[in-house]
């Protein structure tokens, strides 16, 4: 398997001298392509920071960000400007929609300033809201959407022209929990269909989506929950649903 | 709950014989529930003496069909309409192991609070992969036995959260656990010191 996202000893501490604040310390992982992984961790452990670092929209103070392929801290502005548009697509719990740009305008958008025609780039953005159910209402902007259509709109944006890697930082914000749900369906068929995944979450039924679950505490990984060696015992050991 | 009231439910669809009934069994709980056929026969031997089911006779190939009586329906329909008690459940392991670590020295609780979590976490996600595994409509009875596993798979995870917020919160957590000096020698607080 290989890794599109890799964090090597990674460590970010926020302000200097006797305010500094270690927000993540040693940070060492892997997201191989076709996995989704789960940040989980109490607020102030690091879960936003450890993303922000993976997105290339912060730099660690120690170690290395590795982004297919590329090491983030040796590319100059322009090209992490590019392996943030090209590579990775970001989910974020206020979906930073253009209001007065139409679905397929604001899922067009990363690709057109990536100097996409805007012809392919419309065509591409209209791929990704039919993967996302959403090619009927194309046209309608923003305000004319629910909660969960927006929330779709933005995952479309994030995955249009089949970016390598996705980041979500508690994509399902305030939706319900049906509509919460068809996000992470989302986000897990992309992994399926090759895509790294990483998600940060506070709820365990959306982590539990992920293949594996990082677990963070004051900054530092303290625990990995990966899949079951025997899943056939599940059944027969859980606990209250015995005689 | 025993098995008696499964077996009784499954009877009262039709007779069935022993076999038949632990294999459909394990079908109606989706396999969380696995039976040996010993245990259905002493069931259904202590349901024929409670006249709650009877005998039939042999079949050509042996098999000794069971039915339910009038007196075996009533006895089901009146299970179908009393609400679980609480107290009919297992004590909760996981609960107790967390009281007593607590008040137990030298016991490292935020460890086993994680340990825990994971382990937890590693159950939800495997519920989880099979919920979405189960689609169909006919899959109902196996979505919902899912979903029961999925909500108390979650709940003690919250549980566990609340718990280790809790003993952030409350605990000075001193690096070694020293025998607390108690301001009161004069009156033994049995149990421990909290």
């Amino acid at each position: 398997m290989s890794a599109v996202l890799e964090l090597r000893g990674v460590h970010r501490v926020h302000g200097r001298g006797e305010t500094a604040v270690q927000a993540l310390r040693d940070v060492s992982l892997q997201v191989n392509a076709g996995e989704l992984v789960a940040v989980m961790g109490p607020s102030g452990s690091g879960k936003s920071t450890l993303l922000n670092l993976a997105g290339g929209l912060d730099a660690p103070t120690g170690g290395e960000v590795v982004v297919a392929g590329q090491v983030l801290g040796q590319c100059n502005r322009r090209q992490l400007a590019a392996v943030r548009r090209r590579t990775i697509g970001y989910v974020f719990q206020q979906l930073n929609l253009l209001p007065s740009l139409s679905a397929v305008e604001n899922v067009a958008l990363p690709a057109e300033l990536d100097g996409v025609g805007i012809r392919k780039a419309r065509e591409l953005a209209m791929v990704a809201l039919e993967a996302v159910g959403l090619a009927d209402l194309a046209r309608r902007f923003p305000d004319e959407m629910s909660g969960g259509q927006q929330q779709r709109v933005a995952i479309a944006r994030a995955l249009v022209g089949q970016r390598k890697l996705v980041l979500a930082d508690e994509p399902t914000g305030a939706l319900d929990s049906q509509t919460g749900e068809g996000v992470l369906r989302l986000l897990r068929t992309r992994c399926d269909a090759g895509a790294a995944g990483m998600l940060v979450t506070h709820e365990p039924r959306h982590a539990a989506w992920a293949d594996r679950v990082i677990f963070l505490r004051d900054g530092g990984i303290v625990d990995t929950s990966g899949p079951l060696a025997q899943p056939e015992q599940l059944l027969t050991a859980t606990p209250g649903v015995t005689a | 709950m025993s098995v008696r009231y499964g077996l009784l439910a499954l009877l009262e669809r039709g007779p069935r014989y022993g076999y038949q009934l632990r294999s459909e069994f394990e079908q109606a709980t989706g396999g969380t529930w696995p039976l040996n056929i010993g245990q259905v026969y002493t069931t259904l031997t202590r349901l024929e003496r409670d006249e709650l089911v009877r005998a039939l006779p042999e079949s050509d190939g042996g098999q000794r069909p069971y039915e339910v009586t009038e007196a075996g329906r009533a006895e089901l329909a009146r299970w179908f309409a009393t609400p679980v008690e609480h107290g009919d459940r297992p004590r909760n392991e996981l609960t107790i192991k967390l009281a007593l670590a607590i008040t137990t020295p030298g016991v490292d609780v935020r460890g086993m609070v994680q340990a825990q979590r994971t382990a937890s976490m590693r159950m939800l996600q495997e519920y989880t992969r099979l919920r979405h595994g189960a689609d169909s409509p006919a899959d109902l009875a196996w979505r919902l036995v899912l979903d029961a596993m999925i909500f108390q798979a979650e709940g003690e995870l919250r549980w566990l959260d609340h718990c280790e917020a809790s003993l952030a919160r409350f605990t000075p957590a001193p690096l070694a656990p020293a025998p607390a000096p108690d301001p009161e020698p004069s009156t033994p607080i049995p149990g421990g010191t909290r």
